[in-house]
């Protein structure tokens, strides 16, 4: 799976479940949890369906505001683990 | 109708459960993990409602007497576990004590910590009991918050309030303390006073011994005293000396949420804490093989009182850990339920599902939950559903249904009005819906279609009454629905510097909740006011239209918010609905952006669902009031749920 479509896949995710709101139509680089669009529990959730989708294991070192407030954020920290 | 716990029946089952709980002592965990750590508790004289004479205040503390055992064990991700013992937190404790001294904080001083949770935010708490200041513990600012409109809103509570002093980080201190009326200190400034006055504490315990836990002996309050003149120069010496407090002050104030700066600061005193202590110690059948295992926040009342007061006063070990750790973490619960033997843990409902939902599998490897003995929902309405999912994904680390119990409470009884006894399963009371929306009934039915399942929320604890009015005040009879009232020897002693504010009734606290009782049981069915209860914290929807109110492109005063049941999440979900004049799709995501981002920033909280509608689509009442109820129901409709 290369990038494009993990970015894809974590956009409509994000969208689709956190936001609530397909129509949304999120940026690469906006707050997600910053500009209020979904909670830090969502980043619990976020683990779970990145660790069922792609197979990646993100630590909780690593699952903090600061690290994953964006969708580049997010998808450069799964790619990094991918294989 | 009025019931209190002294009810033969009830006594019964507490004791039972007791019984049983003392002859199965925790159980190894199945996969036996390298790091359990088995915390003994030794505890001479337990607050009990027997011995509830025997405290004076809550510096009768078991964890302020000398002694190896834990007092907390502090988590925090990827550092290693740091145990305190009763003879390091006594003596921390008294150094935070001296060094506040030494800021010039005196008795009934009004302080603030808002500090992320951590050991010197707890040391200063208990710093500021011990030279009889009132401390409040407080929200810290987080990323999502806008920092102008949190410090007004403390600058607000200062003023209005005669906050003496507030305590928060080191790298806010400065900022802060342009914006509030009273001076502001950062931790490291209260920690290296503190240190100055170690040495000298250091010295008190010799000749102090398990023997004399109550009071504070003479020879260490004169080491502590002569290190202080040696050190500071300072002339009241003397003052270090615990004051004469007596158990009716107030000791303590928890804040209800909602705008910071009209916070009302629920003050408590020595005795309503120590009463709630004793009673609610009895009602859970607290005894000494007991850990507690606490995530929540200590500005939150579940959080000071079950999750902090309680096991510090009680002298059980305390396994404590950060909020925002735990919600980015979940598995850190579990993780320190199995290492530390943990026997009781307080969540709102919303973390049932968090936890059932959120915490990966490979997370919970070995790990056992067999040595709890209660898991108790509180705080906000309790969902069977979340009962049901936790128990499922849970059940194979030896989680249990009756395990499963849940509490009524408020801060202004302190903590607790009613709990399930433990090791029974919360009675699910299936009621017919009809004859509960229309004639305020709660009508026994069969389960199906037109029922509804509320589950109990236990008896009242001890020295706690529980009554149901009609809306002109009347008592009614079991299984009538009205507002529920209190009456107990644990109530606030009133709202702070609030003179205006009279919380009483005929010295009943109406709750503002709607319920029924049944058999002697609490029943919980919705609110008089229209509170919005979000993941365990209260949320004025006023407060929530304010902030979306300001938005450019949004029609000032045709805005609504409104809480939105989710079994999923396990809690209400906020909604906002906002009337604007545009179709154009660029200019609606700007503005649906801009309200999720002020409401975030102006009051922590996350709106889950926008929606834009066109004018006029807000349904006001007669006087021209939003009606937030009928609003809803035309949202779920068009919504098609």
């Amino acid at each position: 799976m290369d990038e494009k479509e993990v970015r894809e896949k974590l956009r409509s995710y994000i969208t689709r479940e956190l936001i609530r709101d397909e129509s949304y139509r999120l940026t690469d680089d906006e707050g997600i949890v910053t500009g209020g669009l979904m909670d830090s529990f969502s980043l619990a959730e976020f683990a779970v369906y990145v660790e069922s989708e792609f197979g990646v294991y993100i630590p909780d070192s690593d699952l903090t505001v600061a690290r994953m407030n964006t969708l580049d954020q997010m998808v450069a920290r799964v790619m990094q683990d991918m294989k | 109708m009025t019931l209190n716990r002294q009810d033969a029946k009830n006594a019964k089952n507490a004791k039972k459960s007791r019984d049983t709980t003392l002859s199965c002592p925790p159980k190894m965990p199945k996969n036996g993990h390298d790091n359990v750590v088995s915390l003994r508790a030794r505890v001479r004289l337990m607050l009990t409602l027997s011995t509830r004479s025997q405290y004076a205040t809550l510096l009768d503390a078991a964890a302020l007497r000398l002694g190896e055992e834990t007092a907390i064990v502090y988590l925090e991700t990827d550092q290693p576990p740091i145990h305190v013992s009763r003879t390091q937190f006594r003596r921390q404790v008294l150094a935070y004590a001296a060094a506040l001294l030494d800021m010039g904080i005196v008795r009934r001083d009004l302080i603030i910590i808002t500090d992320t949770q951590s050991l010197a935010s707890i040391y200063a708490f208990w710093g500021a009991l011990w030279i009889g200041a009132i401390p409040s513990m407080f929200p810290t600012l987080t990323e999502k918050l806008d920092p102008d409109i949190y410090m007004q809103g403390l600058a607000e509570l200062a003023a209005r309030s005669g906050v003496r002093a507030i305590l928060t980080t080191d790298e806010f201190a400065p900022v802060l303390a342009r914006h509030v009326p009273c001076p502001v200190y950062g931790s490291s400034r209260l920690r290296d006073t503190s240190l100055q006055t170690q040495t000298g504490i250091e010295d008190m315990d010799v000749g102090a011994t398990h023997e004399s836990p109550l009071q504070t002996t003479a020879s260490e309050e004169a080491s502590v005293g002569t290190r202080r003149a040696v050190s500071g120069g300072h002339d009241n010496v003397v003052s270090l000396h615990r004051p004469q407090q007596s158990e009716g002050e107030v000791c303590l104030l928890q804040h209800s949420s909602g705008t910071t700066g009209l916070q009302k600061g629920v003050a408590l005193s020595h005795a309503a804490v120590l009463n709630q202590l004793a009673s609610y110690s009895d009602a859970v059948g607290l005894h000494d093989g007991d850990v507690v295992v606490s995530w929540l926040p200590l500005y939150h009342d579940m959080g000071l009182i079950a999750g902090f007061l309680l096991p510090l006063a009680q002298g059980i070990p305390l396994v404590l850990m950060s909020p925002f750790d735990w919600v980015s973490h979940p598995a850190l619960l579990f993780r320190a339920i199995h290492d530390y033997q943990a026997t009781l843990c307080w969540l709102p409902n919303f973390a049932y599902n968090h936890c059932a939902r959120r915490i990966r599998a490979r997370d919970l490897e070995g790990l056992s939950a067999a040595s709890m003995r209660l898991f108790i929902n509180c705080s906000e309405p309790v969902y069977a559903e979340s009962h049901a999912l936790f128990l499922e994904r849970f059940a194979s680390l030896g989680v249990t249904e009756p395990m499963l119990s849940v509490c009524y409470a408020m801060a202004e009884n302190t903590f607790a009005v009613s709990q399930t006894p433990p090791g029974q399963i919360p009675h699910p009371d299936v009621i017919d819906r009809i004859a509960l929306e229309q004639q305020l009934i709660a009508q026994p039915t069969e389960p199906g279609e037109g029922a509804v399942v509320k589950l109990s929320c236990g008896m009242p604890i001890a020295n706690t009454e529980v009554r149901v009015l009609d809306d002109a005040g009347t008592p009614l009879p079991e299984r009538r629905v009205g507002e529920l009232a209190i009456k107990s020897d644990c109530m606030l002693s009133g709202y702070y510097q609030r003179d205006d504010l009279q919380p009483f009734h005929d010295g009943w606290y109406l709750t503002g909740d709607r319920g029924y009782l049944a058999d002697g049981e609490v029943y919980v069915v919705g609110r008089s006011k229209d509170l919005i209860i979000n993941a365990g914290k209260n949320v004025y929807p006023q407060d929530i239209e304010a902030l979306v109110n300001t938005v450019p492109g949004v029609h000032a005063g045709r805005v609504v918010a409104f809480g939105v049941p989710d079994t999923r999440e396990g809690t209400e979900l906020i909604a906002v609905v906002a009337e604007i004049d545009t179709d154009d799709a660029e200019a609606r995501q700007i503005i649906d952006r801009a309200i999720r981002q002020t409401v975030a920033a102006g009051s922590a909280v996350t709106v889950s669902y926008v929606s834009l509608v066109d004018s006029r689509w807000l349904i006001k009442t007669s006087s021209g009031k939003i009606a937030r109820a009928a609003n809803r129901d035309k949202w779920q409709q068009e919504r098609g749920r």
